[in-house]
C-alpha cells in the first residue's frame, strides 16, 4: 500500500523557528561575527580570526574577574545551602497557619525585583541614612562599602544570603515533606542519633531537591549582575567587578566588541560546560541507585 | 524481655475527647506476659496500632500508664524503651547497604564490631539475604526491603518487646509462610514478648499463644484460639473468627429456652432476666442440615471448599451459614437446621452472658 506523501505539515513549526530565529540564533551570531572582526566604526570589519579570544584568555583582567566571580559563588553556595537545609530542618512540620506564615516570608525577598535588592541594600548599608551602615558605624566599626573592600564583599555576600537562602529553604522543605512519617518512627526505634536521622534519612531524601538548588544558585551567582551594579558598581576598585559587569563596561562603556564578544562567548560556554557537568553528576547519581 | 502493663490506658486523636465515642482506643487495663506470643487481631481502623504505639512510645496516650517490668515508661521516649517494631510498609534505609541496614541498631549504641559482624551474619541467614549483603538497599523489590526491616527489628537480643504491625502484607504467599515459623521459631528461641498485629486471622491463630481480639477502639477479648473458637465474648469475636464466622440470631431468652420466631430451642443452662438486646450465636460447624423438625431455612447457594461444604443459607430474612461434611447428602427436602445444643452461646447486647448453673 502506497502512503500518501505530505510534507506540508513542516509548515506548521515556521512560526517557532522564526521566534527562534530572532530571539536566540541571531542575535548569537551577530556576537560570534563581532568575535572574529575588527572595526574602526562606518560598519567596517576586517578579519582578526582568533585575535581577540588569545587577548582575552591572556588579559589578566578577565582571570582576574573570573577569580572574583568563583569564590563568590563558592561563598555564597557555602553559606547558603547548609542555612537553607537549617531553616527547612527547623520549619514547622505540619501544614497549618505556622507553616503557611513561614512559607509566606520565605517567599517575600524572592518576589522582590533584583534591581530593587540592589537599592534596598545600597540604602540599608549607607553610612549617613542607612540602619546597617549607622549602627555599625556608631558601634565603632569601620564600615563603608564604597571604599572598603571587605565592607563591599560583606554587604554583597550578605545581601545574596538574605535574597536567595529562602529558594534552597523552600526546595530542601519541600524534599523534607515528602519523607513518610514511618522513616523518623523507625529510626526512633532503632536508637538513631540526632545526626544519624538526618546523614541516612533526610539528607538522601533531599539530595535531588538539594543538587537543583545548587545548580540554580550556581547559576544565578555566577551571572550576576544587577544588584552589585546597583550597590558598588563593581568597585571599589576592582574589588566587586564580577564577570558580567566587566563585560558590559568591556562593550558598552569602552565600546570594544570585539574583545566583548569574544568574552560574552567564552562566558556562555563555560557556564554551559558546568551545567554539563552538574547534568551528568546528577543523572549517574540517580542511575547509581539499582546497583 | 518485660512485662508490659497497661494501666487506665486511654487514647484518642482529638485534643478534647467528649464522649467515649472521641476515643480511637478505648479505657484498657491488661498485662501482656513476659515472654509470651500475642496476637492483635481486628478489623482495619479498630485501634490495633494505635496501641501498639503507644506500647513503642511513637504516641503519647491521653490517659493512663505503661510499665515495663512494673517500671513507668509513660513519659520516656521511644529510644529508651529499647523496642523494635516492624512496621506495615517496609523502611530501610535507602544510601546504605542491606548489612549497614542490619547493623544500624546495634551500631547505634555502640556494640563491638565484631559482635556486629556475627550478629548479622546470623540475621541476613534467618532472612536469607546473606548473598546479598553488600548490596545497596535502594532499588530492592518490596518484599526484600520488608525482610530488612524484620531484620533490623530481630538484631537486637535484648529488647523489651517485639512489636509487629502488619508486617507481612507485601510479602509473598510462600515466604509469609516461612518468616512466620521464622518468628515463631525466634520466640521459641529468645522468649521475646512479641505483638503481632494483623487483621488475618489465621496469622493471628497459627503465631500466638494468645489472640487479643479488639473491636471498635476495645478490647474484647483475649483467649486461645480454642476459646475464642468455642466461647466468643463478643458478638465481633464470633463473627470474625472462623470462616465463615458464627451465625448470630436475635432471639428471646427466657430461663433455659430461647424462642426464635415461633421456634423453641433448649438450653444448657437458665439465664436470670435479661434486658436489651438478646441474640444466640451459633457456630456453622455446630449446625445441622436435616429433614426432620428444625429451624426452617431457604438454601441459597451450596460452596464445596474441598474439605467441607459450605452452605449459604436464609433464616427468617438473615444470612445463615452452615457447614456439612464432604460426604453429606443435601437433598432438596432438607429444609430445616438443628443445633448443637452445647454450642449455643447468649449475648445481651453484644456481649456473652453465662447463665446459671441451673
Amino acid at each position: 500500500m502506497d502512503k500518501t506523501v505530505n510534507q506540508k505539515a513542516w509548515f506548521l513549526i515556521l512560526p517557532v523557528l522564526i521566534l527562534v530565529a530572532f530571539s536566540a540564533v541571531v542575535p548569537l551570531m551577530t556576537v560570534v561575527n563581532y568575535s572574529i572582526q575588527d572595526t574602526f566604526g562606518n560598519n567596517q570589519f576586517f578579519w582578526v580570526g582568533l585575535e581577540w579570544f588569545e587577548d582575552i584568555l591572556s588579559s589578566e583582567r578577565m582571570w582576574n574577574a573570573l577569580g572574583r566571580q568563583l569564590s563568590y559563588s563558592a561563598i555564597i553556595l557555602m553559606i547558603e545551602v547548609p542555612l537553607g537545609i537549617y531553616v527547612a530542618l527547623h520549619m514547622p512540620k505540619k501544614k497549618g497557619f505556622s507553616a503557611s506564615i513561614c512559607l509566606v516570608l520565605m517567599s517575600l525577598p524572592l518576589l522582590i525585583p533584583w534591581n530593587v535588592v540592589g537599592t534596598i541594600w545600597q540604602i540599608f548599608g549607607r553610612v549617613d541614612i542607612g540602619l546597617l551602615g549607622y549602627t555599625l558605624e556608631k558601634l565603632g566599626i569601620s564600615y563603608n562599602y564604597t571604599q572598603n573592600f571587605y565592607a563591599a564583599w560583606f554587604t554583597l555576600i550578605i545581601m545574596d544570603v538574605w535574597h536567595w537562602t529562602s529558594l534552597v529553604a523552600l526546595l530542601a522543605y519541600a524534599g523534607l515533606q515528602s519523607i513518610p512519617d514511618a522513616y523518623y518512627q523507625a529510626a526512633k526505634i532503632d536508637q538513631a542519633s540526632r545526626w544519624n536521622v538526618f546523614r541516612y534519612i533526610e539528607l538522601p531524601k533531599m539530595q535531588g531537591v538539594l543538587m537543583i538548588a545548587i545548580l540554580l544558585r550556581f547559576m544565578d551567582s555566577f551571572m550576576i549582575y544587577t544588584e552589585p551594579f546597583v550597590v558598588t558598581g563593581g568597585g571599589p576598585g576592582n574589588a566587586t567587578t564580577f564577570l558580567s559587569i566587566d563585560l558590559v563596561k568591556m562593550a558598552l562603556g569602552q565600546f570594544d566588541l570585539g574583545p566583548a564578544a569574544a568574552f560574552s562567548i567564552m562566558y556562555f560556554l563555560v557556564i554551559l560546560l558546568i551545567s554539563w557537568v552538574f547534568y551528568t553528576v546528577m543523572t549517574t547519581l540517580d542511575k547509581r541507585d539499582g546497583v | 524481655m518485660a512485662k508490659i502493663t497497661l494501666d487506665n490506658l486511654a487514647h484518642s486523636y482529638l485534643p478534647n475527647p467528649a464522649s467515649e465515642d472521641d476515643y480511637a482506643l478505648k479505657e484498657l487495663n491488661h498485662d501482656w506476659t513476659d515472654g509470651e506470643a500475642y496476637a492483635l487481631l481486628g478489623a482495619s481502623g479498630c485501634g490495633k496500632s494505635t496501641l501498639l504505639n503507644i506500647i513503642s512510645g511513637l504516641l503519647q496516650p491521653s490517659q493512663g500508664r505503661i510499665l515495663f517490668n512494673d517500671k513507668d515508661v509513660t513519659q520516656a521516649p521511644t529510644t529508651e524503651r529499647n523496642i523494635a517494631q516492624v512496621f506495615q510498609f517496609p523502611v530501610v534505609y535507602d544510601t546504605m547497604t542491606v548489612h549497614d541496614n542490619l547493623a544500624f541498631p546495634l551500631r547505634n549504641r555502640g556494640d563491638s564490631a565484631d559482635y556486629i559482624r556475627q550478629r548479622v551474619q546470623q540475621i541476613a541467614t534467618m532472612i536469607g539475604m546473606e548473598s546479598e549483603l553488600n548490596r545497596k538497599a535502594r532499588g530492592l523489590t518490596a518484599d526484600a526491603k520488608q525482610k530488612i526491616s524484620l531484620g533490623r527489628g530481630m538484631v537486637r537480643e535484648d529488647v523489651n518487646a517485639l512489636l509487629f504491625d502488619e508486617p507481612l502484607t507485601v510479602i509473598d504467599p510462600h515466604m509469609k509462610w516461612e518468616l512466620r515459623t521464622q518468628l515463631k521459631s525466634l520466640h521459641h528461641e529468645f522468649g521475646h514478648t512479641m505483638i503481632y498485629v494483623t487483621h488475618d486471622q489465621t496469622e493471628a491463630l497459627t503465631f500466638a499463644d494468645k489472640v487479643v481480639v479488639m473491636y471498635d477502639g476495645r478490647v474484647v477479648q483475649i483467649g486461645t484460639p480454642q476459646q475464642l473458637f468455642e466461647t466468643p465474648e463478643h458478638t465481633f469475636v464470633g463473627y470474625f473468627i472462623g470462616s465463615p464466622g458464627m451465625n448470630v440470631l436475635p432471639a428471646e431468652i427466657s430461663g433455659t429456652t430461647a424462642r426464635i420466631g415461633d421456634h423453641t430451642l433448649e438450653l444448657t443452662t437458665g439465664y436470670g432476666p435479661l434486658t436489651g438486646k438478646t441474640e444466640i450465636g451459633i457456630r456453622p460447624e455446630f449446625v445441622t442440615l436435616t429433614s426432620g423438625p428444625g429451624l426452617e431455612i431457604r438454601i441459597k447457594r451450596v460452596e464445596d471448599v474441598g474439605r467441607h461444604k459450605i452452605v449459604r443459607a436464609e433464616l427468617q430474612g438473615r444470612a445463615f451459614n452452615i457447614i456439612a461434611g464432604e460426604g453429606e447428602e443435601i437433598s432438596a427436602d432438607m429444609t430445616r437446621v438443628r443445633f448443637e445444643t452445647k454450642a449455643i452461646n447468649v449475648y445481651q447486647n453484644d456481649w456473652r452472658v453465662t447463665g446459671d448453673a441451673a
